[in-house]
């Protein structure tokens, strides 16, 4: 049965976590995250599902514990804040590397460096492009909702096991620490498959399974290279999610992802109110990103704001999609610092409609 | 219906239970609701608030500027969010511990001595609900049963026996909030 609540944006995440039968979640206290950790901790799912909870020593041991349970095929999860997934990024490389699958979350707040703990999107780059090194993707779902943060946890644990590739959640503070009403899906349970790829043990007869990120041979290292990169234009064709709205009449579009994204449709509201014909596009998954979409709707509008926690991330991938179509302009508060919906309604009438 | 609430005030005065009540309400009469916190390194004594919409539409922005109403519990507050109060809406202060009056003019201002009447019931505790009551009295949003229905759900079952009390409270606040300045919307 369905289960309706009103829950913080990081206590439903763990909760689903639970829920979607992860196997185990290991992780290291930081704010704007300790929720996720404190309340696995408290609700004990080893009692419920045999889930395992630890508290690493590190975020790095947290990583690598992640990919060890990877490796057996087990549902493994992470779960940090900025400063703590870079510490984690030399471990979610080797994970890509080694083709294995997990779930990865990011509560962003602001940086550089220690930065703040209040929200912020400055992670985009990091999730998005890279982060760690090599060339590999992570498929990246950006909640805008505590209810998104629940059904993301399910897909993303789907994905990973589809394409054997570490997904990252892109929350931010402000999802993370306020609370809705949320609908809880129903328990599943924990997966007994065994795949071909874990590592379970040399069965007789058959070859040893062997996880690794490392070939020295380089003719042997471009074919992993290869084989990634054929698995990403997979994930390129079937995976793109977006939401759009008020896009039909649209003269204007915004583009904006998570919490910015619900700010800036309050600020959608007030330029409809004032007959500006404005829409949005919301992009679900990071990457793979809704290029198609976006250029379609770059087609029919006199211009693009980009509006962002941070300096101007995902504009430069709107940018690449409207391919000069139309004008891309950027709005933008950082450093924990959230935006109004007045700010982004001046800014659209400024830079887009005045420009 | 749309109501954007920020409620202010110490730390440890229950501000963001307040929020939190509200919202549990709010989901008791079927509305859609959102709670957001400041969060940060706070603490007992440092300032605390939390943003709380309830609305019969889906809710946008969980983080706002400009609010319905305003409840302020100290003086730093009302200095913050008197003037994040849309024209029109509605200033609730704790008459307590305030050193100077509102001066907006083009907003309704309520003012409630809870603290007060807290220590005459004996229990500083329930200062928030007696805030809640008189918000209620002024802006009736939600019925008392369904406050009531919140309460019992957020909770534990060993506190259930203080509901009674929480709800003189309730009633005690719609008793005494008092009304300084109206104005039409």
């Amino acid at each position: 049965m369905k289960e309706l609540r009103l829950m913080k944006g990081n206590e439903a995440l763990a909760e689903a976590a639970i829920r979607a039968g992860a196997d185990a979640y290991f992780g290291y206290p930081i704010t704007p995250q300790s929720e996720v950790i404190e309340y696995l901790m408290r609700e004990n799912p080893a009692d419920r599902t045999g889930m395992q909870v630890l508290q690493a020593e590190s975020e790095v041991a947290a990583i690598n514990m992640v990919y060890g349970a990877a490796g057996c095929g087990k549902r493994a999860m992470t779960s940090s804040s900025s400063p703590g997934i870079s510490l984690k990024m030399e471990g979610i490389s080797y994970i890509a590397g080694a083709e294995l699958p997990c779930v990865v979350v990011n509560v962003v707040r602001a940086g550089p460096g220690l930065g703040t703990i209040q929200p912020s999107q400055s992670d985009y780059f990091q999730a998005v492009k890279g982060g760690g090194h090599g060339d590999y993707k992570l498929i990246v779902l950006a909640p805008a909702t505590v209810q998104e943060s629940v059904d993301y946890v399910k897909l993303a644990f789907e994905l990973a096991f589809k394409y054997r590739n570490p997904v990252m959640i892109l929350s931010d503070g402000i999802i993370g620490q306020m609370m809705e009403k949320v609908e809880l899906f129903e328990q599943m349970p924990r997966s007994t498959e065994e795949y071909e790829w874990a590592t379970l043990g040399k069965k007789p007869g058959k070859d040893s399974v062997i996880v690794t990120s490392l070939q020295l041979q380089s003719e042997e290292q471009e074919k992993v290279n290869l084989r990634l990169q054929a698995k990403y234009r997979e994930v390129e064709k079937n995976e793109v999610r977006f939401e759009t709205y008020a896009c039909e009449d649209a003269e204007y579009l915004f583009a904006a992802f998570g919490s910015c994204a619900r700010i800036t449709r309050k600020a959608l509201d007030m330029a409809r109110a004032k007959g500006i014909k404005v829409g949005i596009i919301r992009p679900q998954t990071l990457y793979p990103f809704p290029v198609d979409e976006i250029n379609r709707l770059a087609g029919q509008v006199k211009g693009i704001l980009t509006v962002e926690m941070n300096a101007g991330q995902m504009v430069e991938d709107v940018r690449l999609a409207v391919n000069g179509k139309t004008p891309v302009e950027f709005y933008g508060r950082f450093g924990g610092m959230i935006p109004t919906p007045d700010e982004i309604l001046k800014a659209l009438e400024q830079k887009i409609i005045g420009g | 219906m749309t109501e954007e609430i920020i409620i202010a005030g110490f730390g440890g005065q229950g501000v963001l239970s307040m929020g939190q009540i509200i919202c549990y309400s709010g989901v008791m009469q079927g509305k859609e609701v959102s709670w957001m916190p400041s969060y940060g390194p706070e603490m007992r004594g440092g300032t605390a608030n939390c943003t709380a919409i309830i609305s019969d539409e889906q809710i946008s922005s969980p983080v706002l500027n400009r609010f319905d109403t305003a409840i302020v519990l100290n003086q730093p507050s009302m200095d913050k969010f008197e003037d994040a109060v849309k024209p029109g809406g509605l200033l609730i202060y704790e008459e307590n511990g305030m050193t100077r009056k509102p001066r907006r003019t083009d907003i309704n201002i309520c003012s409630i001595a809870a603290y007060d009447e807290s220590v005459k019931m004996n229990n500083t505790k329930v200062f928030n609900m007696i805030v809640i009551g008189g918000f209620l009295k002024v802006r009736p949003i939600i019925e008392l049963e369904n406050v009531i229905k919140g309460l019992k759900k957020v909770l534990p079952d060993r506190y259930h026996h203080l509901i009674p009390l929480n709800e003189e409270a309730i009633h005690k606040g719609m008793e005494i909030v008092k009304e300084e300045q109206a104005v039409k919307k």
